[in-house]
């Protein structure tokens, strides 16, 4: 068995006509970083909006909070993209569910991806955030309590600094996965990453050149984040806390 | 708001579950077995001295845990038939149908998460365990195997059920190849009746139910065994 390796097929014209392969990775790149950015910028408003209801301990908000990421957590994430994508449009009133279908590509794809993706990252970060703040000691709340703070101040000012800054590490693989998990919207159509390498599998049959130049974007975003996030773990690192370990030489 | 009509579910509840289900569970079992098993074996490689041993590991780990399962699974689909006509010596592609790809695909993939929980129970033992180990003069694989495994199972039976929910949620992902798993039956018939709508809710709301479920039991088991330990 003889695999026909041939790299010079990047520099094709793909079937869109006017972008060669490698173009088209160029822009499956785009696709992907863009949406995860996004998604991940998303998430984490919403995931410390979240940690922040579930901080209240007020029964009834905690009960939608946990509803919440129980929903996220307990379906796969390609129904939920389905459920954005094909079962939206038709839930809501119908004007609004022919203006969603009306919206032109990329955007038809990529908006829904985005909601898609944001929501479900915002129940994994919450969740990550939560245990954060759970594991600060009782006084600091009080304190915030004591000095005449609010609860939203409490979190804002006291409780949230600390937590976001212990669960860098927990949040730097929730980013990670966070661009694997993009790799779905390519079942509804977005060009990304995945959906490229597929498209050049089916037209040129060269399945290992396709794969790697894909799995080598996907490292590299990853890498990226890894480094950016220690350099941030660094920057923030709560002194006498976090850092403690590289102090000792440990 | 379009009116939602759910007749075509019941008729068809034989074929989503009696069908549909059985290839998820299917793919499921065959890949948590097979994943712990490699996973095992990997995670006895990464945590040893030898570097020959413990780099290919550490970078299998890596590789497949930095790409998205989605890409895995129908690259390989593509991707075994020409390995295995290399390791086979045939002169062609060898087929092997869309499941056996899945099964393979999965378990290779899953075992790279499953080998990282197993190293993280292995390490949960104290380390006096293995300064006792080699002071009864046990080898490396005598020591793992008659008194850190029986130890680590404990610290992994939990967070190793928990990875194969995940994994049961992601089989999902078959779909892609267009094998006939939960959502692709259900997709079948949603297309078939003109209602997509309906069915995959009625999917969403399966799916949340059995995860829901078998979440909550392994959370119980895994507050039992933390009193216990």
């Amino acid at each position: 068995m003889n695999y026909n390796w041939d790299w010079s097929v990047i520099y094709s014209m793909s079937p869109d006509g006017v972008h060669n392969y490698l173009q088209q990775f160029a822009i499956g790149m785009g696709w992907t970083v863009a949406l995860t950015f996004c998604a991940i910028l998303t998430a984490l408003v919403l995931g410390s909006l979240l940690a922040f209801l579930r901080m209240l301990k007020i029964p009834v908000v905690n009960y939608v909070a946990v509803t919440y990421v129980e929903y996220m957590r307990n379906i796969p994430l390609i129904v939920h993209m389905f459920l954005w994508f094909f079962v939206l449009p038709e839930l809501v009133p119908v004007d609004l569910g022919m203006a969603i279908k009306k919206m032109p590509q990329p955007w038809a794809s990529v908006v829904p991806a985005f909601f898609c993706l944001s929501t479900y990252a915002a129940a994994r970060i919450s969740e990550v955030l939560r245990a954060g703040v759970e594991s600060l000691p009782r006084g600091q709340f009080q304190a915030g309590a004591a000095i005449g703070l609010n609860e939203f101040q409490t979190f804002r000012y006291v409780v949230f600094p600390q937590a976001i800054r212990i669960v860098v590490p927990a949040l730097t693989s929730e980013m990670v996965s966070a661009v694997k998990y993009s790799a779905i919207a390519y079942t509804i159509g977005v060009s990304e990453i995945t959906a490229q390498s597929k498209s050049m599998q089916e037209y040129t049959f060269h399945v290992f050149e396709a794969f790697a130049i894909a799995a080598v974007l996907y490292i590299t975003i990853n890498w990226a984040i890894i480094f950016a996030m220690r350099h941030v773990e660094k920057v923030i690192a709560l002194p006498g806390m976090v850092s403690s370990k590289q102090e000792l030489g440990a | 708001m379009a009116n939602l009509d759910f007749s075509s579910i019941p008729p068809a509840l034989g074929y989503l579950f009696g069908q549909g289900m059985v290839v998820t569970l299917m793919i499921t079992l065959v890949a948590a077995s097979g994943g712990i098993l490699l996973g095992l074996i990997l995670a006895a490689m990464r945590l040893s001295h030898r570097r020959w041993i413990s780099v290919p590991a550490v970078l299998y780990i890596n590789f497949f845990r930095s790409l998205p399962l989605i890409l895995i699974i129908f690259t390989f689909y593509f991707l075994i038939p020409y390995v295995l006509g290399w390791v086979l010596q045939s002169p062609f592609p060898v087929k092997v149908g869309a499941l056996n790809a899945a099964f393979i695909s999965f378990t290779l993939f899953e075992a790279a998460y499953f080998a990282e929980i197993i190293r993280s129970g292995i390490q949960a033992v104290p380390k006096g365990q293995i300064f006792a180990s080699q002071a009864i003069g046990l080898t490396h694989w005598q020591m793992l195997r008659y008194v850190i495994y029986p130890q680590a199972l404990r610290n992994m039976i939990p967070p190793l059920l928990m990875r194969s929910l995940i994994l049961f949620q992601d089989t999902s992902l078959v779909y892609v190849v267009s094998l006939t798993d939960f959502l692709g039956a259900a997709s079948n018939i949603g297309q078939r009746d003109g209602t997509l709508t309906e069915l995959y809710l009625f999917v969403a709301a399966s799916y949340f139910v059995i995860c829901f479920v078998i979440s909550k039991l392994v959370n119980r088991l895994d507050q039992r065994m933390k009193t216990v330990r």
